[in-house]
């Protein structure tokens, strides 16, 4: 209990662009997509921000030493970060048969993903990076906060198998300015914690090869996403620390098809991951209404 | 009483079984596809050069028994999951030298009987043709047509079974190394932090083993896996080491088994519960059958030890004349009570009460086990899983226990290539759940199932047998229950409700 009281009053003055930990945002119910080529004031005044988009990183060693012990929790399955945990295999499912049919890998290899070089925006702990590079892909995990990017790096070393993947405290568009492109982007529960998205969308797709894939996923902005990701994961399951998630930052699946088409990418499938609480298993399904995963290709006459 | 007792026992647990002459043909496995052994030289070169050059695998199956090479057998012939390495950690001979088996030699009295459902497993798996190469005979189908299908089961000696999963492992690629040698230690690591910080201070175990965990043998080699399964019996060291806490108590009963002969063949397995417990008569080709006689310790003891002679005369008689009269079929009585079913009434129904076949001579010597039940809480902790009887231990009454082990097997096999297709660590707990939530409920059903007849048959009060022998008689003519049990039995159901 007192345990779960620090997280709280910790993470309502913190926020992560990646993890499902992240403050309060100030509230603001409509997002704003116009070309506008800087972000209005009204949208980028998130407190004590860790905006991986702005250059400038507001990262302050107290704050950092705060999230050490819950970072140390990234890989305890059943610490803070079970549900994400358990919505991962879901997750790979979904990649696993989009990247091998656009990439045309044999599905039944037990290294599909051979000779890809994958991003994985927004690692924290490495949860994604791992299976991905198990799966056989190159895999570069970046992520704004360094002390995820040492565990991860430490828990990544433990098996030769995953020891390769690189690791970088960075963010999205450093990368890009770095020039450093991929053959998969891979930026899944990110965007929601982002205060820009279209830059961020901008950032992923400059990242992405041609002919490359994005995947994407998040939380859509609907009433019965509030009433379960919100307000039943948060505050009557406890699954997340509350605050984890502000309703007005999610996004539509339309609102993200439109941002990610203006970037100059295509989303070709979307899928969502439906929870059985009887199994309590996480299942791919068609429906889109709470958490929902984006698969997008990046289309060849696009820079 | 007891003729009520034994009323339609024999009917219900009639199972026709197809005979299978197990010994008809001589097997000798060539040197030459022995698997890959740690020999005395190659034992002697890792201890020189230190730990550091430590074995690694991905798993550690600990029992080679029919259990753990069943699963060896399943991972070998999945395409996710047959470029893993495994080690067997077993010192049972019969898995690194020759296995012959001649067809002079009676049936082995440790047999077991199969399913349908398990018979399909092998069959996957590549493994049920060399229980076939060892028979050598076609067998006789029998149209178990109460369920429409052609058998009920199959009893096979456990060292055929055991030699065809191996010969079945060794034919295909899989990487499987034989360790003769038994597990003194374990070494998990229960929190990953634990062993970067552990890391962190110490240079001296290489980092690339950290997250696997550490089987000290009894030699003093070490190896190091992924995950380690454990598949050595009811009492399972993993399952000590792992410190996994058990529910179960002990029967105050032990069964003898034995092979005997009989001058009429016999395709049909008989199983009659008398006041101490049930007598049970597997066919396993030509005219050897298998017995399974459950009684009380001082009895078995005793029995262990009279004659030849006395000991067949008992037999007969717990089979057939002793403890009261044989029952009539009472087609004609009750069969009015239930005429309502006519329509559907089972083809068995039909048929009247045989009798068993009189034991003429012991083929084997008489071996005495204790009897109990055993249950593991759990089946699953990181880098951990138990199957088989190290998970579960049954009565031997309605001839399971093996097949529960088959299927828990089954089902790792398949939950772990699933985790393989998405990358996953195949010791995380998360995965290993998977295979305890469809496994348990399952096991725990069977079990329960198990006791309850145990139980009822334990007691031998006038006015209750006459209630256990209506019931027998209800799940005897009417078909739908009657089926119902036949499929459960064979394990085509999981469950023994209708779900």
């Amino acid at each position: 209990m007192a345990f779960r009281a620090t997280i709280n009053r910790i993470l309502r003055h913190r926020r992560f662009p990646n993890s499902a930990n992240s403050t309060l945002h100030l509230t603001n119910n409509t997002r704003c997509f116009s070309h506008a080529p800087s972000p209005s004031p009204s949208q980028s005044f998130k407190a004590n921000d860790k905006d991986p988009h702005s250059g400038s990183s507001s990262l302050k060693d107290n704050e950092l030493a705060k999230f050490a012990a819950i970072s140390d929790t990234w890989w305890d399955s059943e610490g803070p970060f079970k549900p994400l945990h358990l919505m991962n295999p879901t997750r790979l499912a979904f990649i696993r048969s989009t990247l091998c049919r656009h990439f045309k890998r044999d599905p039944y290899s037990t290294r599909p993903f051979e000779g890809l070089k994958i991003v994985d925006v927004g690692c924290g702990g490495g949860i994604l990076s791992e299976p991905l590079a198990r799966l056989g892909a190159t895999v570069t995990g970046v992520d704004a906060v360094e002390k995820n990017i040492k565990i991860a790096q430490l828990h990544a070393d433990l098996d030769p198998t995953t020891s390769t993947i690189e690791y970088c405290c960075t963010t999205a568009e450093k990368l890009v300015e770095e020039g450093r492109t991929f053959d998969a982007v891979m930026a899944l529960e990110v965007i929601e914690h982002v205060a820009n998205p279209e830059e961020f969308c901008k950032s992923l797709a400059a990242l992405t090869n041609p002919d490359g894939a994005t995947v994407i996923s998040t939380i859509n902005r609907s009433m019965r996403a509030y009433a379960t990701a919100i307000v039943a994961a948060e505050y009557i399951l406890h699954w997340l620390p509350k605050g984890t998630h502000q309703w007005s930052s999610f996004l539509t699946p339309l609102e993200l098809a439109m941002i990610l088409h203006r970037a100059g990418i295509n989303v070709e499938e979307m899928a969502g991951f439906v929870y059985n609480p009887l199994t309590g298993r996480w299942l791919l399904s068609d429906d889109i209404s709470v958490n929902f995963i984006a698969f997008a290709t990046k289309t060849q006459n696009t820079i | 009483m007891n003729r009520l007792v034994k009323k339609t026992v024999s009917n219900l647990f009639a199972l026709k079984i197809p005979s299978r002459s197990i010994c008809t043909g001589a097997v000798n496995v060539p040197a030459s596809t022995v698997p890959e052994i740690l020999n005395e030289n190659e034992k002697k070169e890792n201890n020189t050069i230190s730990s550091n050059s430590v074995q690694q695998y991905d798993i550690a199956i600990v029992g080679g028994g029919m259990v753990g090479m069943a699963l060896a057998s399943f991972l070998a012939i999945m395409p996710m999951t047959k470029q893993l390495s495994v080690a067997t950690i077993d010192s049972n001979p019969a898995l690194s030298g020759s296995m012959s088996i001649k067809k002079e030699d009676p049936p082995d009295p440790r047999v077991s009987t199969v399913t349908p459902a398990t018979i399909s497993f092998l069959q996957d798996a590549g493994a049920w043709k060399y229980v076939w190469d060892y028979t050598g005979l076609g067998y006789a189908r029998y149209n178990a047509r109460d369920v429409n299908k052609d058998f009920l089961g199959c009893v096979a000696e456990n060292k055929v079974l055991h030699s065809a999963l191996l010969s079945c492992i060794k034919d295909s690629d899989f990487k499987n190394t034989i360790y003769p040698l038994r597990l003194n230690s374990m070494t998990l690591n229960r929190s990953s932090m634990s062993v970067v910080e552990e890391n962190m201070s110490s240079r001296e175990s290489s980092p690339a083993q950290g997250q696997c965990a550490k089987l000290q043998l009894s030699d003093g080699s070490s190896i190091y896996a992924k995950l380690v399964v454990g598949a050595d019996g009811g009492k399972s060291r993993v399952r000590e080491l792992a410190g996994f806490k058990t529910t179960g108590w002990n029967y105050s009963q032990n069964a003898i088994i034995c092979t005997v002969e009989h001058p009429s063949e016999n395709r049909c397995a008989w199983q009659r519960f008398l006041p101490t417990g049930p007598i049970a008569l597997l066919p396993i080709g030509d005219n050897f059958s298998n017995i399974v006689w459950t009684m009380s310790p001082t009895e078995s003891n005793q029995r262990k030890s009279i004659t030849e002679e006395e000991f067949l005369k008992d037999v007969n008689s717990a089979l057939d004349y002793g403890y009261g009269s044989r029952p009539t079929s009472s087609l004609s009585g009750t069969r009015d009570v239930f005429s309502w079913f006519k329509m559907g009434t089972t083809v068995s129904a039909n048929e009247s009460f045989e009798i068993p076949p009189k034991i003429t001579k012991l083929a084997s010597q008489r071996m005495v086990f204790p009897l109990s039940l055993r249950h593991a809480n759990s089946y699953a902790s990181k880098r951990v899983v138990l199957i088989g009887d190290a998970a579960h231990t049954v009565h031997p009454l309605a001839g399971q226990g093996v097949n529960l082990g088959f299927g828990d097997a089954y089902s790792l096999s398949r939950v772990i290539a699933e985790g393989i297709a998405l990358g996953t660590d195949i010791g995380e707990v998360n995965l290993l759940k998977k295979y305890e939530a469809e496994r348990k409920p399952a096991n725990i059903a069977m079990m329960a199932v198990l006791e309850s007849f145990q139980k009822a048959y334990s007691v031998d009060f006038g006015p209750f047998n006459i209630l256990r022998a209506a019931a027998f008689h209800g799940a005897n003519y009417i078909p739908p229950l009657k089926r119902s049990i036949i499929s459960y039995a064979s394990g085509e159901q999981n469950f023994p409700i209708f779900l």
